[in-house]
């Protein structure tokens, strides 16, 4: 399937959120998300299931001023 | 003591977190600072650097309370989803709320500030507002429940000083029980004491002591200036005078023509 992953398109072999940052390599990390423009709290990822061109956010702490 | 939103704090200086020359510039300058807040961003994450979890791991053993921003955040949508994902992760109330409202000088769009920290306080946030020294909008921001304001000094990063000493005076005067934190456009210690001797309760720092030639020892050199300025404002300065008053006294002197 292919998302939007930070901007960057991504070809995913799974479709839940939770699933996805797994395969991607956040799994245990400290992050947050958004779907297509919406925040996703952490407990809700689990109930995710991303379409095809689903855009998704994937942040996490940063130098800020 | 100074409070904020409830947390009581010994200095009067937050220090940001970016554009320092290594991670261990950073961790030395907050202890030279002695800041106990430290101002923080969500940025995206890559799955390959995992860049965020290095800094949040560092920021974390400087045992500081961390005030994560919305920089760059042009929207009342973006601000506040933003605040939402930041109460998430960095597990605060506290945001400090940044909505831009104009690219060159990255002034705030003062309307939607209004708005978003409206929203946000029905949601819970403790809101700490980027604002400008406008008292119209100093009182709206108050009225939707906002308890600090963080008005600019000037441009974020100008190293400028203080643009409009008589709007932030003005401003002082008018809420004089508001903490009130300058935030943006400080260069130099003189201009932080300047700001404490309007009698500002703090001061937020970043370009200005990054970017220096020596960020730790430019971080020491703000806070001794920031203590100094709040103890000038505390002491009593005296009022300008046009014409000069000799201060040995006339009295006694002996007539010697």
């Amino acid at each position: 399937m292919n998302i939007v992953i930070n901007g960057e398109p991504k070809v995913v072999h799974t479709e839940g959120l939770q699933d996805v940052l797994h395969e991607l390599g956040y799994q245990n990390k400290v992050i947050v998300t958004a779907l297509n423009g919406h925040f996703v709290s952490e407990p809700n990822r689990q109930q995710i299931q991303l379409k095809e061109g689903d855009k998704v956010e994937v942040l996490a702490p940063m130098q800020g001023g | 003591m100074l409070n904020m939103y409830g947390t009581a704090l010994q200095s009067r200086l937050m220090l940001g977190t970016s554009q320092y020359p290594s991670p261990a510039s950073l961790a030395e300058s907050v202890k030279t600072s002695n800041t106990q807040i430290v101002t923080v961003s969500l940025r995206r994450e890559s799955g390959d650097s995992l860049a965020g979890q290095h800094f949040w791991q560092m920021i974390q053993s400087l045992n500081v309370h961390v005030l994560p921003n919305t920089a760059g955040c042009h929207t009342v949508k973006e601000a506040v989803t933003t605040a939402h994902m930041a109460r998430e992760v960095f597990k605060t109330d506290w945001i400090k709320l940044e909505v831009i409202g104009e690219q060159d000088t990255l002034q705030p769009d003062v309307y939607a500030l209004v708005d978003a920290a409206r929203l946000l306080v029905q949601d819970g946030f403790k809101v700490f507002p980027y604002c400008t020294e406008d008292l119209s909008v100093a009182g709206k921001l108050l009225d939707v429940g906002c308890e600090v304001l963080m008005p600019w000094g000037a441009p974020i990063g100008s190293g400028r000083g203080l643009n409009n000493p008589y709007g932030l005076r003005t401003l002082r005067a008018h809420f004089p029980d508001v903490p009130l934190v300058i935030d943006a456009g400080i260069g130099l210690p003189s201009h932080a004491a300047q700001a404490m001797e309007l009698g500002y309760d703090m001061i937020l720092l970043n370009t200005a002591v990054a970017k220096a030639g020596d960020p730790a020892k430019m971080a020491g050199a703000f806070a001794q200036a920031i203590e100094a300025g709040r103890s000038a404002y505390e002491a009593g300065p005296i009022e300008k005078r046009d014409m000069a008053e000799p201060s040995t006294p006339v009295l006694g002197k002996a007539y010697l023509v």
